[in-house]
């Protein structure tokens, strides 16, 4: 059982940080429970790594403590933390068998043969191992690898978190479902607590049961998959959470109507009149942007994407450009057309920050 | 202006990794590679440029021969997964570095590289070296080089894949318009179907050396004719199941009958495999006539726009694609129904044997 | 898959460089298998020989056989002595370097110095060195109250020679060795901190098989290099004492323009540069033989 608090956490790579940008890892507070998977996602430097490297011991952060349950590790080296961490690129021992591979950290540590024999082949068993156990590891394909570094890291049975850095970059389309699943099950089954970075927001949301989005050291929103996608609460996790981003519009908002270059559309919550000089858009998913023959706001349709799954327009409102929704069956006249926001799924963002209305 | 490949092979160490593949690519018009990893993608790029020359048959560039002409003499560009880049240059001597080899003049060398950059956003950038640089930049510079050469033949091979999804998916939009002007032959290699739905073009499914299918890529995703095909433009992986048909009715592997209705109909005896795309596995009943089957949540993944969820049952575990976001407790009962229109039945050799009669998207 | 383009017209451009490969090394060669096959009773006369010149080589029994096979035994032992002393001590040096920072540039300069050195000069010094009388180290051991004198006693002459060939060559084991080292993952030290393995292990298990690409061009280039040491034991020992540190380029020299004992040298060189054609073949397929096994 462990829980793991951060607090106050807070990293720079240079030695004396004299303001805010020279963080790595802006200040953080938060508790990861056990138990459950979390996802730090973001964009390359976002610091989601460092935030990771914190975690396993790699870095000891320039302020701030790191808790495993109630114990201070700020300071405690890797191998004495009892996490487990899979590598973008696999990490295996390439003279070693499958079954060498998995019983290394437990050989490590001591633990009896038979011990190490019964624990391997329940990891190797859940992770679909078993047939590859007498197998040189230096042979089997990156997937395959992948699986046995994430193996090493599950044999051992105190181990309190697994980190994942990027598992999955190296491996097939296909082959990810697959694994992505297998981590989910392995996830059920040991009931450990998970952290996996990425930049690829279908990882992390497919995998975690709670994502932790940041941009430039900072952490913007911390929520189920559900809540980043209907409800991104910084226009940053709007527009990198979905694929593609949150259709974001400069607007004038007053009371339960919003203004786009003179076209006004409704609101499905009331709202307080920005004050002078804030910045204030609507935030609106493709998802939940439809674009019909007539009958909304009108644009011009630039192209229409055939996703297979389900067809896609970007358009131009004015001099803005935004996605839309082709539902099935819409037939459109050449270039114009217009679209309709979904008023409960249209979002209103005052300095990029979400402003909740009055019903 | 095209380029046509016929029946080339190539073997590398006893091993044949492109096997038989005839294509004829047209100016002005951009194919993708698609298929997994060591499918022979990279391989046919590097026959294509003149890189390694293949083992039997031949390229024509415009009707000529062109197999054991070396690269150099080719008018060729290449963009890697890499990003490769002259190191000590800055981006301004690396996109001017194609120009300066063909000799053009001074003025007409900028006048092109300030296009490039305007096109590719990197105007700001050109006196950084490359180490100054992001990778999604880097990636730019590279493809900056690509574009300005103006060769006839691009090869694109997994340009994206070590970048940043977001700066993917940004770039994936800019590409075919940015190549679009130069009436190059534009090849793309990719893992990924749906960066192949999003190109759009033409779609050469590759698996094992072999071409398995090549045509429109709308045109390939919703009639693969072959199962491999099927499979490599399948994301999430295609549900399959084993069947065998004797007169009105199929078994499946765990006994059941089902009636042979659909594209099931109309076929004679024997075995096949029935195949769905996880868009096409409905959650609930369904209509009526749509085959029902119940399993349990394995596991529940929510994508954003889409849910996914993975149903264990008796067959095999089959995934299932729905809109919206949907959150499922894993282990409870589920039924989904799939449309007998909606399945590609395969004979044994992974022919198609009859195809959805599938309206236009969905 | 060949990684670079083919041309096969560039092999004209390599034409120029082939004839000169075979005027000056292939020409001196033949002239060295004549000499092996004739002998001569002065004046230029020469007549044929047959394998005669090989027959009393290869057979211990005769003058110029014993010397042979002495001279064969003891180079072979020195190479070994090198092989055994330089690669374990150049793993062991390339491992305790760091490797981020700034100190690393002047650290490897320092490390190739003695490589720039030629050979007759690294002699030379050691020759002084090991001196008795005013060489700081045989002076120092005999202060110490041990025989010392290179001159004197084999035991003397030969480490005298491996320590200088040791100084002279370890580094660039080193070099190479670090070079394989730089180039492992940091993710895979990470790793093992995580498993828990110890430093052994990680030699055992990471550095070791990721250095074995690397180790198998040092061993080769130390063995031949070390198979054919002339110039430093011609310097300081010139042979002796005795035959002590007669190796078999010392005595093949020592033959030919010493006793201008033509034949008999031909037969010699051409022996010795089997032998070593020989012994670099059969590491060299057992290495990658050893590679293919463990990729498959």
């Amino acid at each position: 059982m462990t829980r793991i608090t951060l607090d106050g956490v807070a990293h720079s790579y240079g030695a004396r940080p004299r303001d805010e940008r020279d963080y790595a890892l802006k200040p953080l507070s938060h508790v990861w429970r056990h138990g459950l998977a979390y996802a730090l996602l973001g964009p390359s430097g976002c610091g989601k790594t460092t935030l990771l490297n914190i975690i396993s011991g790699l870095v000891v952060p320039s302020q701030g403590r790191l808790l495993f349950d109630d114990r201070d590790v700020t300071r405690l080296s890797t191998e004495r933390r009892n996490i487990a961490q899979v590598f973008q690129f696999p990490v295996i021992y390439d003279t070693m068998t499958v079954a060498e591979n998995l019983a290394f950290p437990l050989k490590n540590r001591g633990i009896d043969k038979a011990a190490i024999g019964r624990r391997v082949a329940e990891i190797a068993e859940m992770l679909d191992l078993t047939r590859d156990l007498a197998r040189r590891a230096r042979g089997l394909s990156a997937d395959v690898k992948q699986k046995v570094s994430l193996g090493r890291g599950l044999v051992r049975a105190d181990v309190s978190a697994v980190l994942f850095d990027e598992p999955l970059t190296v491996i097939d389309p296909g082959l990810k479902w697959e694994l992505r699943s297998k981590l989910k099950a392995v996830h059920r089954a040991l009931d450990l607590l998970m952290i996996y970075v990425t930049h690829d927001q279908v990882e992390a949301l497919t995998f975690a049961d709670e994502v932790v989005v940041m941009n430039d050291g900072q952490v913007l929103q911390i929520g189920t998959p559900a809540e980043l996608f209907e409800r991104p609460a910084h226009t940053f996790v709007g527009y990198f959470i979905g694929s593609p981003g949150m259709n974001l519009l400069p607007a004038r908002v007053a009371g339960r109507e919003a203004e786009i270059d003179g076209h006004r559309f409704p609101l499905a919550a009331s709202y307080p009149t920005a004050a002078p000089g804030q910045r204030v858009q609507i935030g609106v998913r493709p998802d939940h942007t439809t674009l019909r023959a007539s009958g909304g706001l009108p644009v011009q349709v630039r192209r229409v994407e055939d996703l297979g799954r389900r067809q896609l327009a970007r358009v131009t409102l004015g001099a803005h450009e935004l996605v839309a929704t082709v539902p099935p069956g819409t037939t459109l006249a050449a270039g114009a057309a217009a679209v309709h926001f979904d008023p409960a799924r249209t979002h209103v963002y005052v300095d990029d920050r979400l402003v909740e209305g009055t019903p | 202006m095209s380029l046509v490949l016929e029946q080339l092979g190539m073997t590398v160490r006893g091993e044949e990794v492109i096997r038989d593949v005839s294509l004829r690519l047209e100016r002005g018009t951009m194919t993708i590679l698609l298929g997994p990893t060591l499918s022979g993608k990279t391989s046919l790029m590097r026959l294509m440029a003149g890189l390694d020359q293949p083992g039997s048959g031949r390229i024509l560039m415009d009707g000529h021969d062109v197999t054991g002409v070396p690269v150099r003499r080719r008018s060729v560009a290449m963009v890697y997964q890499q990003f490769v880049n002259y190191p000590s240059h800055t981006v301004y001597e690396n996109i001017a570095s194609p120009l300066r080899v063909a000799g053009l003049k001074k003025a007409e060398i900028d006048a092109r590289v300030q296009q490039a950059a305007r096109l590719l956003r990197l105007e700001s950038l050109l006196t950084r070296t490359p180490t100054q640089l992001s990778g999604g930049q880097q990636q730019r510079t590279a493809l900056a080089r690509a574009l300005v050469k103006g060769a006839d033949l691009v090869l694109l091979d997994e340009p994206l894949a070590n970048l940043d999804y977001k700066l993917r998916e940004e770039l994936r939009e800019e590409l075919p318009r940015l190549f679009a002007q130069s009436g190059a032959i534009l090849v793309y290699a990719t893992t990924e179907p749906a960066e192949a739905l999003l190109l759009g073009g033409f779609t050469a499914t590759l698996s094992e050396g072999r071409v398995t299918q090549f045509g429109p890529t709308a045109e390939v995703f919703r009639h693969p004719g072959t199962l491999a095909a099927a499979r490599v433009f399948s994301d999430p992986p295609l549900n399959e199941l084993p069947v065998e048909k004797r007169g009105p009715t199929v078994t499946l592997a765990n006994g059941r009958t089902l009636p042979a209705v659909g594209a099931l109909a109309n076929l004679p005896d024997g075995a096949y495999r029935i195949a769905v795309r996880a868009e096409d596995v409905t959650i609930g009943e369904g209509q009526a006539g749509a085959f029902v089957f119940s399993g349990q949540v394995a596991v529940s993944e929510i994508s954003g726009s889409e849910s996914f969820v993975h149903i264990g049952t008796d067959l095999t575990t089959f995934v299932c694609v729905e809109p919206g976001v949907h959150e499922r407790e894993p282990g409870a009962a589920i039924a989904f129904s799939i449309d007998p229109q909606r399945l590609f039945v395969f004979d044994a050799s992974g022919t198609r044997a009859a195809a959805p009669t599938m309206a236009e998207p969905a | 898959m060949p990684d670079k383009p083919l041309n096969n017209k560039a092999w004209f451009l390599v034409l120029p460089v082939l004839g000169f490969v075979l005027f000056s090394s292939l020409v001196p060669m033949m002239t060295v298998v004549n000499y092996a096959f004739q002998d001569t009773m002065g004046q230029n006369h020469f007549f044929w020989n047959g394998i005669a010149w090989f027959r009393h080589l290869l057979d211990p029994s005769t003058d110029s056989g014993q010397r042979f096979a002495g001279a064969l035994t003891r180079t072979l032992l020195f190479s070994l002595a090198v092989l055994a002393i330089e690669i374990p001590l150049g793993i062991a040096v390339a491992l305790c370097m760091p490797r981020h920072g700034r100190a690393i540039g002047p650290l490897l300069v320092v490390i190739a110095l003695p490589m720039l050195i030629p050979w007759n000069v690294v002699g030379t010094m050691w020759q002084i060195f090991a001196r008795q009388d005013i060489g700081l180290l045989g002076a120092a051991l005999n202060g110490l109250g041990i025989p010392f004198n290179d001159t004197q006693y084999p035991v003397s002459a030969w480490s005298t020679i491996l320590m200088m060939d040791v100084w002279h060559w370890t580094s660039m084991v080193v070099l190479l060795c670090y070079a394989g080292l730089r180039a492992i993952p940091d993710a895979f030290y990470q790793a093992a901190r995580i498993d828990g393995a110890r430093r052994w292990a990680v030699f055992i298990n990471i550095e070791l098989p990721k250095l074995h690409r690397v180790l198998v061009i040092a061993v080769l280039l130390r063995f031949m290099e070390s198979f054919m040491i002339y110039t430093e034991p011609f310097v300081v020992t010139g042979g002796g004492p005795g035959e002590a540190t007669s190796f078999l380029s010392l005595d093949l020299v020592k033959t030919a323009l010493g006793q201008l004992d033509l034949g008999n040298a031909a037969a010699m060189s051409l022996v010795y540069l089997l032998i070593s054609l020989t012994v670099c073949w059969v590491f060299f397929t057992a290495m990658t033989q050893i590679d293919r096994r463990r990729e498959g």
